[in-house]
């Protein structure tokens, strides 16, 4: 392996990036490919479905044989509001291979008992996403139905490009947070993206069975995203 | 509270270990599982890297096989052309280096550098 390559590829693992390393297995050339650098055809379709996938593996193209060893961050869920919901969605998502972590700054929701083995913060959300920043393989959902804690960390996952952003509410709340988001500088494009009404439309009612339509939201984003550098970009 | 530090990285990563290894000026090789074919202990990506003095950190089979690619490192290291191993069930002609799961993995082994 080229130390060049070894540095470069260690380097995006820890800043969270997608990141792949593609092996000449007849020669031992490799290069480092992060999400969304341009790779010329049938080699960069392979890429990109390994992206997609996270699954690496040999490709055989063009009488060569290719390893492209694919690293994927570890998609990490922020949940704002340590409601009910929260109680049935952290769990679930820890099932599902999920870094969770629920965060709300009313200290009678967040507390251990409710919330047993989760990271919780009873801190306000800007406060501990300026210590561990969103990025684009976080999801973030705001469940706590109040604007002055939901408004801020929407924004921000916004602005991060987060893979999944779904916010609790009915359509008339969701309005109203649409102008809020607005006055607050975010673009349409970007709001747009938000999930509201929050999780899938399986007729969910309990709050357990609206935390399963909420987590299989995400997980369709996540298996279906695509690359991210646009958005960064963006 | 339970506290549980977000890491980007878990401790003893093979390939931040191997860097810090080229850092200090050590001979140092990289196995990778490319393949796998039914039950095998680590998947495809895993990886185990090897210095000069036999030292390694991770792991392609979980301990079945480390030994022989720990000794076909030491040559790759020597001469620098990358190796192509391959593993199946253990047999009696392959007692030492079978995987006694059943299952087969094909590993590459380079030098870093």
């Amino acid at each position: 392996m080229d130390p060049a390559s070894l540095k470069k590829l260690n380097a995006a693992r820890a800043g969270r990036r997608a990141v792949a390393l593609v092996t000449d297995l007849g020669d031992g050339r490799d290069r480092v490919v992060v999400e969304g650098d341009e790779v010329a055809a049938a080699l960069g379709d392979s890429v990109a479905k390994a992206f997609r996938s996270g699954k690496s593996g040999v490709l055989e193209l063009e009488n060569r044989s290719y390893f492209i060893n694919v690293h994927i961050p570890p998609p990490r869920l922020v949940v704002i509001g340590a409601v009910h919901i929260s109680q049935a969605l952290a769990p679930m998502a820890k099932l599902a291979g999920f870094d969770i972590e629920v965060i709300d700054p009313r200290t009678a929701f967040a507390t251990p008992e409710r919330f047993s083995g989760v990271r919780l913060d009873a801190e306000w959300p800007e406060a501990v996403l300026s210590g561990r920043p969103l990025d684009p393989y976080c999801a973030l959902a705001a469940v706590t139905h109040d604007p002055k804690i939901d408004d801020i960390p929407l924004k921000a996952a916004l602005v991060a490009g987060c893979f999944y952003v779904g916010a609790l509410g009915s359509r008339k709340t969701h309005a109203k947070r649409v102008e809020r988001l607005t006055s607050m500088g975010v673009s349409a494009d970007r709001i747009e993206r938000i999930a509201s009404p929050i999780g899938l439309d399986i007729g969910a009612s309990s709050p357990a069975e609206i935390a399963v339509a909420i987590l299989a939201e995400i997980i369709k984003a996540l298996r279906t995203r695509s690359a991210v550098s646009a958005e960064r970009a963006a | 509270m339970e506290t549980m530090p977000q890491k980007t990285m878990p401790d003893n990563d093979p390939l931040t270990v191997a860097e810090e290894w080229m850092g200090e000026g050590r001979d140092v090789a990289i196995a990778t599982v490319v393949e796998t074919w039914g039950s095998a202990p680590r998947p495809v990506g895993s990886h185990l890297v090897i210095d000069g003095d036999s030292n390694f950190e991770g792991s392609v089979s979980g301990g079945c096989v480390e030994g022989a690619v720990i000794s076909d490192a030491l040559d790759v290291i020597e001469t620098g052309e990358p190796k192509m191993l391959e593993f199946g069930v253990a047999d009696e002609t392959a007692w030492q280096v079978g995987l006694s799961c059943g299952g087969k993995i094909r590993v590459y082994v380079e030098r870093l550098g």
